[in-house]
C-alpha cells in the first residue's frame, strides 16, 4: 500500500511503486479533474503541485510523492475560487478545457515563485500545449490574475 | 448492413445527388415526441424537443451539438434565452439524447457541389432535395462549422414556442386573453400589472396546450442577447476540475482496457500469448479486437503496462512498402495521367495558356497530418446479453448509436449513448474505429463497464490523418493584374469516400467530393478563363476531416499563388486581389477592412515582412495578415489582423476566440505539421515529434468581427485556412524566398 496526501486528505493505494501519479490520482483515488496528455511530461495537461511546486505527474512515479503534500486542480479554488480560476472566467479562457486544470495549475506554481512574471517569465515558465490555441488569453489571464492577487 | 436495414425502421442512404454523398441514419421514425420530452422527470416539463422548464424554476435546453470548445452549449443556449425573454445565465445546456429531430440539415446540405449556390446561398433544385434528405435521414452530428447555421431556426422557434405556450397558460390562469400578458425575465404578467407568475408555475399547464405554429421571432433590432458576449456557461467548470470529459468517466466496477495495435495500415494479429501477463498485478484477461490485443485489467496503468509486456506478432499486410515518396510520386503520376475530375471549367483556359509564352507555373505540396486532440481517443461500453451503453466524446451521437449497435449486435432500441464534453474534436471525433473497439472489447467482459484509452502514440499513429495533396497551376497574367487564364489541378485522396467506406465498405465510390476542391473552385477572383481539376489519388492512409478540411490546403495552394501572380504583375498583393473583387462586395469589404486593421500601408523595417490572404469556408469570408521578422533562418510572426464577416454574430467574444483558435491551430500546422510514413507506419509518435505552438512562439492577435447581414457563416473552422499563406507570403516579402511546401520548417527556417 503507498500512503499519499491529496489535497489534505490522507490515502492509501494499492498500486505499484512505478505507477505514474496521474493514474494513481485518477484512477485509484478518482480525481479526474488531472488529465492524461501525453504521458512523457510534454504538455503538461497532468501538471499537479508537489509541495507547491509544479510537477508533471504523469511521469512522476508514486513512490516519490510518499510524504509529500500533493495538490490538484479539485483543490485548489476547494474553499473560494483562486484569484487564477477567476481570471480565467474573466478572460474567457478554456474552450474545450482539458488542457485548462494542467494550464491553471501550472500558472499557480509560477505565480507563487514570481508574483509579477514578465511575458518572458511566462513564455518560460508555460509550456504547457494547448489544441485549441488560448495561450493569447492565458497571457491576458495571467496578468489579469496578478492584479486580482495584489487588490486580495 | 441487410441485417441491420431489415431489423428495424431505419434508413441508410447514399444520397448520390449531385455527387454529395449523405450517409445518415435515422430511428424512432414517425413519432413525434421527442426522446429528449419522453425522458422528462418528476417536476420538469418539456415544451418541446430543445426546452424544459422545472417546477424548481430550472431551464434545461437541449444541445444536440457537441462542445469541444467552440462554445456552441453557449451559443446554441443564447438563441433559446433570446426568444424566451430570459437572462444567459438561466439556462442550463444538457446533451440532447439521440433523436431524429436534431438532423444537422446543413452538414448535409453542405456536402453539395459548388454548383449550387456556395457563394450566395441561392436556393435550386440540388439544394432542396438534400435539405430533404437530410432531414429525413435525422443524422445528429457536429461537423462543418454548421451548429448555429443549422439551429439558428430551430431553436429560436422553440424559445419563441415555449414562450407563447407559457403566456397561453398565464392568459387562461389570469382569466385575460393572451395578448394582454408578456413574458420577461422568466414571469408572464399581465399588462395592467394585476396578475403575473413565474415560467416554473406555468411549465405544467402550458405542456397540455398545443404549441402555436405561427409565432413571430424577433426582429434583430429587439436583441438583448443575441450579438452580445455572454460569458460561456461550460467555463466555470473548466476551471474547477469538474468538467466531464470521455476519459473521466466513472462507473461502479468499470474495468480498464489498454491495446497494442498492428502499426502498418491494414495489418492484422498473427500470434499473442497472453499466459505471459496472466500473472500481472490486476490483470483480468486478453483479447483479440480488429487489429489488437487487449489487456483488461483493474486500472488503466495495468492494462498498459501489461500489453506493453504481452508478447504480440502482426501480419504486415499489403502496406507495407508505403512511404511518403511514393504517394507523392502516386499524385504527380496521376496528374501527368491526365484523367482528372473538373470542379469548375470557365472560358478557354487551355487554349489560352497553350498559345502563350509567357505562363507562370508553380508546384506546392503539403503533408499529412494529425488531429492531436488533447484528449486522446477513448471510449467507456458496457455490453449485457441484449444491450449496449456507451459513454463517450464524440461529434455523432447517431453513429455512436448506429455502430455500437451493430458492433454489439443488440436492439437498436437497446443501445444508450452518454455523451459528455469533448478534450477537442476537430474532425478526429467524427470517426467511430475507437468506440467500435471499445465495444468489442467490451463484449468480452459483459456485464461490466470497460473503458478503453489510447495512448498519444497509438492516437497519432492510428489517427485519421488530413490527407497529404499536392497541387499544380499554370497562369497567363495581364500587364494590367488581370488575370486571364487560371488553371488549378490538385491531386489528393477523397475524404468522403474514405469516410463513407468505413462506415458503409458497399457505399464507397469515385464520386465528386467537395473536400477535394473546396477553397479552390469556389475562389471568388473574377478570373476571366479557369479551371479547376481533381484528380482522385486513393491511398490506404486513413484519411478523414481535419479541421477545415479541403480549405486546409486549397487555402495554402490558392492564396500563395495568388500573391506570386500579384508578383508577377507588379502589383500589391492587396490591391491585386481588391481588383478581381469586384462582383463580391462582401469579400472586398473584409479585405478592405484588414487593409486598415492591420495598416497594410504602413512602412516596415528591414526584416520584418508582411503577408495577407483572403479565404471563405464554411460560408464566412476570413482575411488575415501576419507580420513576420525574419532574422537568419528564424522567422517569428510577431501579430496577426484577422477580419471575419459571418454574416451575423451569435456570441461575438466566442468568435475572436475561435478566430484565434483557428489561427494557432493553422499556425502549427504550417510551421511543424508532418506526419509521415515509413514502411507503412506512422513516424511521429508525440508532442516531441510532432511539435506545437506554444506561449512562446503564439503571435499577439487582433480580431475585427464584421457581420454584414450575409447569409450566416460558421466559425469553427474558418479562421484555420488563410493563416499558412498569410505567414508563407509574409516571408516571401520579408526574404524574397516562395515557400511552396508545408510545413514551413522543411525550407530551412525555424520558429
Amino acid at each position: 500500500m503507498i500512503k499519499l496526501t491529496i489535497n489534505g486528505q490522507p490515502h492509501e493505494l494499492d498500486v505499484e511503486e512505478d505507477t505514474p501519479l496521474l493514474w494513481a490520482i485518477r484512477d485509484t483515488v478518482g480525481l479526474t479533474g488531472t488529465k492524461f496528455g501525453c504521458g512523457v511530461a510534454a504538455c503538461g495537461a497532468c501538471t499537479v503541485h508537489i509541495d507547491g511546486e509544479a510537477v508533471r505527474s504523469c511521469s512522476y512515479p508514486v513512490a516519490a510523492a510518499i510524504d509529500t503534500n500533493i495538490t490538484t486542480i479539485e483543490g485548489i479554488g476547494a474553499d473560494k475560487q483562486s484569484a487564477v480560476q477567476a481570471a480565467w472566467v474573466a478572460e474567457q479562457v478554456p474552450q474545450c478545457g482539458y488542457c485548462q486544470s494542467g494550464m491553471i495549475m501550472a500558472v499557480t506554481a509560477l505565480l507563487s515563485e514570481n508574483p509579477n512574471p514578465t511575458d518572458e517569465d511566462i513564455d518560460d515558465a508555460i509550456t504547457n500545449i494547448c489544441r485549441c490555441g488560448t495561450y493569447p488569453r492565458v497571457r491576458k489571464a495571467i496578468h489579469q490574475a496578478v492584479k486580482l492577487q495584489a487588490g486580495a | 448492413m441487410a441485417k441491420l436495414i431489415s431489423r428495424r425502421n431505419v434508413l441508410i442512404a447514399g444520397g448520390l445527388i449531385g455527387g454529395g454523398i449523405a450517409v445518415a441514419y435515422a430511428f424512432g421514425g414517425g413519432d413525434d415526441v421527442s426522446n429528449f420530452e419522453k425522458a422528462a422527470k418528476d417536476g420538469e416539463y418539456a415544451l418541446n424537443a430543445w426546452v424544459k422548464i422545472g417546477t424548481d424554476g430550472k431551464i434545461t435546453v437541449a444541445i444536440s451539438q457537441a462542445e469541444m470548445g467552440q462554445g456552441v452549449y453557449t451559443a446554441l443556449s443564447m438563441l433559446v434565452a433570446e426568444e424566451l425573454n430570459v437572462p444567459i445565465d438561466a439556462i442550463t445546456p444538457e446533451a440532447a439524447p439521440v433523436d431524429p429531430k436534431y438532423a444537422n440539415v446543413t452538414a448535409v446540405m453542405d456536402s453539395l457541389p459548388f454548383s449550387d449556390g456556395h457563394h450566395n446561398g441561392e436556393a435550386t433544385v440540388g439544394a432542396w432535395a438534400m435539405k430533404n434528405v437530410g432531414e429525413m435521414l435525422g443524422l445528429q452530428v457536429t461537423g462543418g462549422s454548421t451548429s448555429v447555421r443549422n439551429f439558428w431556426e430551430p431553436m429560436r422557434h422553440a424559445g419563441a414556442t415555449a414562450r407563447e405556450m407559457l403566456i397561453m397558460a398565464a392568459a387562461a390562469k389570469f382569466g385575460v386573453t393572451a395578448s394582454d400578458c408578456v413574458a420577461e425575465n422568466g414571469i408572464v404578467k399581465s399588462k395592467d400589472g394585476s396578475h403575473q407568475a413565474t415560467y416554473a408555475d406555468l411549465a405544467a399547464e402550458a405542456t397540455t396546450l398545443n404549441a402555436p405554429i405561427d409565432v413571430r421571432l424577433k426582429d434583430p433590432s429587439e436583441w438583448t442577447i443575441i450579438g452580445k458576449p455572454q460569458k460561456r456557461l461550460d467555463i466555470p467548470a473548466k476551471t474547477d476540475g469538474s468538467a466531464e470529459f470521455g476519459i473521466d468517466v466513472k462507473l461502479p466496477d468499470m474495468a480498464f482496457a489498454a491495446v497494442k495495435m498492428a502499426p502498418v495500415f491494414g495489418g492484422t494479429v498473427k500470434d499473442w500469448d497472453e499466459t505471459a501477463i496472466k500473472a500481472m498485478p490486476g490483470v483480468i484477461k486478453a483479447v483479440k479486437v480488429d487489429n489488437a490485443v487487449a489487456v483488461i485489467a483493474d486500472s488503466f496503468w495495468r492494462a498498459k503496462t501489461a500489453v506493453e509486456a504481452l508478447p504480440v506478432t502482426f501480419e504486415e499486410g499489403e502496406n507495407a512498402d508505403l512511404n511518403m515518396d511514393g504517394i507523392y510520386k502516386m499524385f504527380a503520376d496521376n496528374i501527368a495521367a491526365n484523367e482528372g475530375r473538373s470542379y469548375v471549367d470557365e472560358g478557354d483556359t487551355l487554349t489560352i495558356l497553350q498559345e502563350s509564352d509567357d505562363v507562370l507555373t508553380a508546384e506546392y505540396k503539403v503533408p499529412f497530418l494529425a488531429h492531436a486532440t488533447m484528449e486522446p481517443m477513448n471510449c467507456t461500453a458496457k455490453v449485457g446479453d441484449n444491450d449496449v451503453e456507451v459513454w463517450i466524446a464524440h461529434q455523432s451521437a447517431t453513429l455512436v448509436a448506429w455502430l455500437a449497435e451493430q458492433a454489439a449486435d443488440v436492439p437498436a432500441e437497446n443501445v444508450k449513448v452518454h455523451s459528455t464534453y469533448l478534450g477537442g474534436g476537430f474532425g478526429r471525433r467524427a470517426e467511430v474505429d475507437f468506440l467500435v473497439m471499445a465495444v468489442n472489447i467490451a463484449k468480452e467482459l459483459r456485464g461490466r463497464p470497460v473503458k478503453l484509452v489510447w495512448t498519444r502514440e497509438q492516437d497519432m499513429q492510428h489517427d485519421m490523418y488530413r490527407p497529404a495533396a499536392l497541387s499544380r497551376f499554370a497562369a497567363k497574367v495581364g500587364t494590367d493584374g488581370s488575370v486571364e487564364a487560371w488553371h488549378n489541378q490538385v491531386a489528393s485522396p477523397s475524404i468522403t469516400r474514405q469516410f463513407t467506406e468505413r462506415l458503409l465498405p458497399w457505399a464507397g465510390s469515385d464520386m465528386p467530393d467537395n473536400t477535394t476542391a473546396e477553397g479552390s473552385a469556389d475562389i471568388p477572383y473574377a478570373y476571366t478563363n479557369r479551371l479547376m481539376e481533381h484528380f482522385p489519388s486513393p491511398t490506404p492512409v486513413p484519411i478523414g476531416y481535419w479541421r477545415s478540411v479541403g480549405h486546409s490546403y486549397n487555402a495554402f495552394f490558392t492564396e500563395s499563388f495568388m500573391d506570386e501572380m500579384a508578383h508577377k504583375a507588379g502589383k500589391d498583393p492587396v490591391e491585386f486581389r481588391l481588383n478581381q473583387l469586384g462582383a463580391h462586395k462582401d469579400f472586398h469589404d473584409v479585405l478592405s477592412k484588414l487593409a486598415k486593421l492591420s495598416k497594410w500601408d504602413s512602412p516596415l523595417p528591414a526584416g520584418k515582412g508582411r503577408g495577407v490572404a483572403l479565404h471563405e469556408s464554411f460560408a464566412s469570408i476570413v482575411g488575415q495578415v501576419a507580420e513576420v521578422t525574419v532574422e537568419g533562418d528564424n522567422v517569428r510572426v510577431d501579430k496577426v489582423y484577422c477580419v471575419i464577416d459571418c454574416g451575423t454574430a451569435v456570441n461575438p467574444d466566442t468568435i475572436v476566440a475561435q478566430m484565434e483558435s483557428g489561427i494557432i491551430f493553422g499556425l502549427t500546422a504550417a510551421f511543424y505539421g508532418d506526419i509521415t510514413l515509413e514502411d507503412g507506419r506512422v513516424v511521429e509518435g508525440n508532442f516531441p515529434d510532432y511539435e506545437m505552438v506554444t506561449m512562446a512562439n503564439c503571435p499577439e492577435i487582433i480580431v475585427e468581427v464584421a457581420p454584414s447581414g450575409r447569409r450566416l457563416g460558421g466559425v469553427g473552422e474558418p479562421g484555420t485556412p488563410p493563416i499558412a499563406p498569410a505567414v508563407t507570403n509574409a516571408i516571401f516579402d520579408a526574404t524574397g524566398k516562395r515557400i511552396r511546401e508545408l510545413p514551413i520548417r522543411k525550407a530551412g527556417f525555424t520558429a
